[in-house]
């Protein structure tokens, strides 16, 4: 742990958890965000992208290869760990509970099954202002209402300029139903996650 | 985790400030209403999910927080009917997951030939798929004659249900691609007869079946297995309420019986890892081993 890091960091102040929600052109968007990861990242950051219930550990493994953190996949109560990346497993929904996932086969959620908008909510609920919501490429509106709540409970709001998008109607609904959302292309958000202060890592208690 | 709400916004019934924490007070008391009143304890489920479908129940009901909707499930048993249908989460197929089911007949039926009489839990079985994929699995490794099956959960309806064996046509078509990646050695449609709009299992089928009403939350061990299933059934439960049904399914297995979870699910995060193997390096198929 860099100790710059530790003497800037106050409790309470910073981000401690990412996620990010993609669809149609996800792919390419993903592995380009966690190639600008660097190895000192020290935010959790949860991918949701929907994909085909039958999918493999495929995506986990060409996010891996262009990352230096650690990619998983996640598992039922699997600890939220600082500097770490977790891909929302296919035909599930993944919710976030203060320091740890939680997985649910409720009824999919306009269509998606890992939806969103579920994961955006939970993350609002349990991290509340220190959580980052990030909307890319996509062809549906998934991810506009869970942004919204991570925005509205003090949270980040990031979503990637349509414009450069592979498919602009997702981020094109997220910026429309959050005002106070950033939009920037994906080089620029990546910029930006690199200099936004990390919260403090703090472990969960057993 | 502190957001401020100011005291006048909450007490002149301004529109609602969020607040985390009384948000979590109020289900709290919502739950506590439920257990004390009606008897159904969900007090240590995961809450983000819990969270979620109570909020759907207070919209469904077209209120506008969990107190009032704690107020009307206490006096009204049917908005408290309406609450449980969608607090129980019954989703299922048989064969889920083809390749557990292939890995199960590599695996764990060898181990299971060498045992004289079988005695098999399905822990949160829902409508029954799994227990009839299962029966059908063991007939045609042609050690379902000294197997017995105890499916059990804790909903008396869809237990009901799984007892008739009838599961929707529409959905036989995926049921049979499952069935032949699983490792099927036979054709499906020799299992089911098609009736109106519902596929009628063989009841040779269910000849070795025990459908039981078992609560994992308050009720205790009954016997003594050599496999328990319970899959996507724990993911619902807290990590506390996790333990101690993990405490539950070791002591209700035999020296190296099978415990078989969810694909997403891992005993890992829980106490009892270092009492199981793995068997499976793909599959959520641990071995009792200590």
């Amino acid at each position: 742990m860099a100790s710059t890091r530790e003497a800037q960091a106050v409790p309470g102040v910073g981000y401690d958890l990412v996620v990010v929600g993609t669809s149609w052109g996800g792919l390419a968007a993903l592995r380009t965000l966690v190639a600008g990861l660097p190895e000192t990242f020290t935010m959790a950051v949860a991918l949701v992208q929907h994909r085909h219930k039958d999918s493999d550990h495929l995506l986990r493994v060409l996010l891996q290869e262009r990352s230096a953190l650690e990619v998983c996949e996640v598992e039922d109560k699997m600890p939220v760990e600082h500097g770490r990346i977790y891909v929302a497993p296919p035909d599930y929904h993944t919710l976030v509970e203060p320091g740890h996932f939680s997985l649910s086969t409720e009824a999919p959620v306009r269509y998606s099954r890992p939806s969103i908008d579920v994961t955006f909510a939970s993350a609002a609920t349990s991290y509340g202002h220190r959580t980052v919501g990030i909307v890319l490429t996509g062809a549906n509106a998934d991810g506009s209402q869970g942004l919204r709540q991570i925005s509205d409970r003090g949270g980040m709001a990031i979503v990637q300029d349509p414009r450069t998008a592979e498919s602009p109607t997702m981020p094109t609904a997220a910026a429309k139903a959050v005002a106070r959302a950033r939009v920037m292309p994906l080089d620029g958000i990546v910029a930006f996650l690199r200099e936004l202060p990390a919260g403090v890592p703090e472990r969960e208690e057993a | 985790m502190a957001v401020p709400v100011s005291s006048e916004a909450s007490l002149a019934g301004a529109p609602l400030t969020y607040n985390p924490d009384l948000e979590r007070l109020e289900i709290e008391l919502l739950l506590e209403g439920v257990f004390r009143h009606y008897g159904f304890d969900f007090r240590a489920y995961a809450y983000a999910s819990i969270r979620r479908r109570l909020w759907k129940r207070v919209e469904g009901e077209g209120l506008r927080t969990i107190s009032g909707l704690q107020d009307r499930i206490l006096h009204d048993p049917e908005a408290m009917e309406r609450l449980l249908l969608d607090l129980s989460v019954n989703v299922t197929a048989m064969f889920r997951d083809p390749s557990f089911y292939k890995e199960f007949r590599e695996q764990v039926v060898p181990l299971l030939r060498t045992y004289p009489f079988i005695r098999i839990w399905h822990a949160g079985c829902s409508t029954g798929e799994e227990v009839f994929s299962m029966a059908i699995l063991l007939e045609e490794e042609g050690l379902y004659d000294r197997a017995r099956l105890y499916a059990t959960d804790i909903n008396d309806v869809v237990l009901q249900r799984a007892k008739q064996g009838i599961f929707p046509l529409d959905r036989m078509q995926e049921y049979t691609e499952n069935y032949l990646r699983a490792g099927g050695k036979h054709s499906f449609s020799q299992y089911y007869t098609a009736k109106y709009d519902g596929a009628l299992f063989s009841p040779a089928l269910t000849r070795n079946i025990v459908f039981s009403q078992h609560n994992l939350v308050t009720d205790r061990s009954f016997s003594e297995f050599h496999v328990i299933f319970c899959r996507n059934v724990l993911i619902y439960f807290d990590k506390t309420l996790q333990n101690r049904v993990h405490s539950l399914f070791y002591d209700s297995l035999v020296m190296f019986g099978i415990m078989a979870l969810g694909s997403k699910e891992s005993l890992k995060f829980s106490q009892y890892e270092p009492c199981y193997e793995k068997l499976s390096a793909t599959e959520k198929l641990y071995r009792k081993v200590h």
